[in-house]
């Protein structure tokens, strides 16, 4: 019987090592899988390579993991926000490091992963300076840069509804980056709010099927706080 | 004197007229979040969000705000009857796939030929953010950016060339500010309307490029 169910957040995040690349799902507050963050927070795990959009709100989850000095680098889209204030300390003290990627060209490094592209080309980011020093190319008139993908050992998501085979849906913009980073890791941690017996999801409605994931922790439903007011022009 | 100029709503009134029935539109965050109001309800205008959310309606009533139901901005919106949800890559490929019809952007600086600059103002220390703004420069069919004509200090944001770090190259159409409207043309950049009471020569003073009339 195949089972992917895991009872907590410490178990499912008990065998991630130091140095491992792990993707945090998550936009802004919605879909931030904080329960399994805040688990390998105590699990202990250091020297870690996170890929998320941002880089932690507040006090909470990859925010806690970056005060703890646990994280080497963060691969994101958007660090600077209203309360990314522990992301911001590391970076001016020089702890940590940053990988700065135009959030279309993350979704599509990771998605890329996930299905085994070697490398594409996209206009995003020419005649910039996040495309300086990367391969270019002429395609139909049209100027592209060359990006390649990015795989993780793990990936945190957050789900809605999930069953025992891995199955899972999603709820409203909480869904945003768990379907690829779900494709991109060896190793995929989705919490539920919801576990649901085999056959319950409508197939023609689940959003990442069970291939994708190997560990399912239900949580316990909590209402998605406000954070993350980033600035702009 | 006092240059005449458009009040930020008159500005996001001007850019909503533009904005046609049936037209698949992405707004940014700041000024260009104002153009929402100004859409008339009648018309069926789909507003697209990078986080992955089309056909967002109004901001929900107090009290019933849900923070899994956000825009780019991480502001709680509502979603349109017909309004669907999807993932980050299907969402950034709507905008480079070229199936948006406009994207607004705010902007530091626009260049003569559509350069754009507004996501870094390359100062030393600052913690550098990109988000979607140079997908979206770049990948939606036409991009129009809303902005202050000048900056606090008086300066042009309209230049020859961009002297911050761009955002994406020749990809403006138009710019609309708090003193004209204006057409990034391959022959330059053409003044389509100015602020009542504005005359051509105070507004080519207050920019750094030349315009035609």
């Amino acid at each position: 019987m195949i089972d992917k169910i895991v009872a907590s957040c410490a178990a499912a995040v008990a065998d991630v090592p130091d140095g491992a690349c792990v993707m945090i799902g998550g936009f802004g507050t919605a879909g931030l899988p904080n329960e399994l963050t805040e688990a390998l927070l105590v699990q202990g795990a250091r020297d870690l390579v996170i890929v998320n959009n941002n880089a932690g709100n507040g006090e909470h989850g990859l925010a806690a993991l970056i005060a703890a000095g646990r994280v080497r680098k963060v691969v994101c889209s958007f660090p600077r926000q209203a309360d990314s204030h522990h992301f911001d300390r590391a970076y001016r003290e020089g702890r940590i490091e940053l990988e700065l990627v135009p959030q279309g060209n993350l979704a599509e490094r990771i998605r890329a992963a996930g299905a085994g592209i070697g490398g594409f080309f996209t206009p995003t980011g020419y005649g910039t300076e996040l495309a300086r020093g990367k391969e270019t190319r002429e395609i139909g008139g049209r100027m592209y840069v060359l990006e390649y993908p990015i795989h993780a050992d793990y990936a945190f998501i957050k789900a809605e509804r999930g069953d025992r085979w891995g199955n899972l849906t999603y709820r409203m913009t909480a869904r945003n980056f768990g379907p690829v980073m779900a494709m991109a890791a060896t190793v995929t941690i989705a919490t539920v709010n919801e576990v649901v017996a085999l056959g319950a999801l409508d197939p023609e409605a689940v959003v990442t099927p069970g291939i994708f994931v190997q560990r399912v922790v239900p949580i316990v439903r909590a209402a998605t706080r406000a954070g993350g007011f980033g600035s702009a022009p | 004197m006092t240059t005449p100029r458009w009040t930020r709503d008159q500005m996001a009134a001007r850019v909503a007229a533009d904005i046609d029935e049936g037209m698949v539109v992405n707004l940014g965050i700041g000024l260009p979040t104002l153009v929402a109001n100004h859409i008339a309800r009648e018309r069926e205008v789909l507003l697209h969000s990078e986080n992955g959310v089309l056909g967002i309606g109004p901001a929900p009533a107090a009290g019933a705000e849900d923070y899994d139901l956000i825009n780019a901005g991480k502001q709680p919106v509502t979603l349109r009857p017909g309004g669907v949800f999807f993932h980050h890559a299907d969402s950034f490929a709507m905008m480079r796939g070229g199936h948006l019809d406009c994207c607004v952007l705010g902007a530091f600086q626009v260049a003569a030929n559509g350069d754009l600059a507004n996501w870094s103002t390359g100062a030393p220390d600052a913690i550098p953010a990109v988000g979607g703004a140079m997908d979206l420069a770049t990948g939606a069919r036409k991009t129009f950016v809303m902005m202050e004509h000048v900056t606090k200090a008086g300066e042009a944001r309209i230049v020859e060339r961009c002297t911050y770090p761009v955002t994406g190259l020749a990809c403006v159409s138009r710019i609309y500010t708090d003193l004209a409207v204006i057409d990034v043309t391959p022959r330059g950049l053409r003044v389509r309307e100015r602020a009542e009471g504005l005359s051509h020569e105070e507004l080519q003073r207050l920019t750094g490029a030349v315009l035609l009339a």
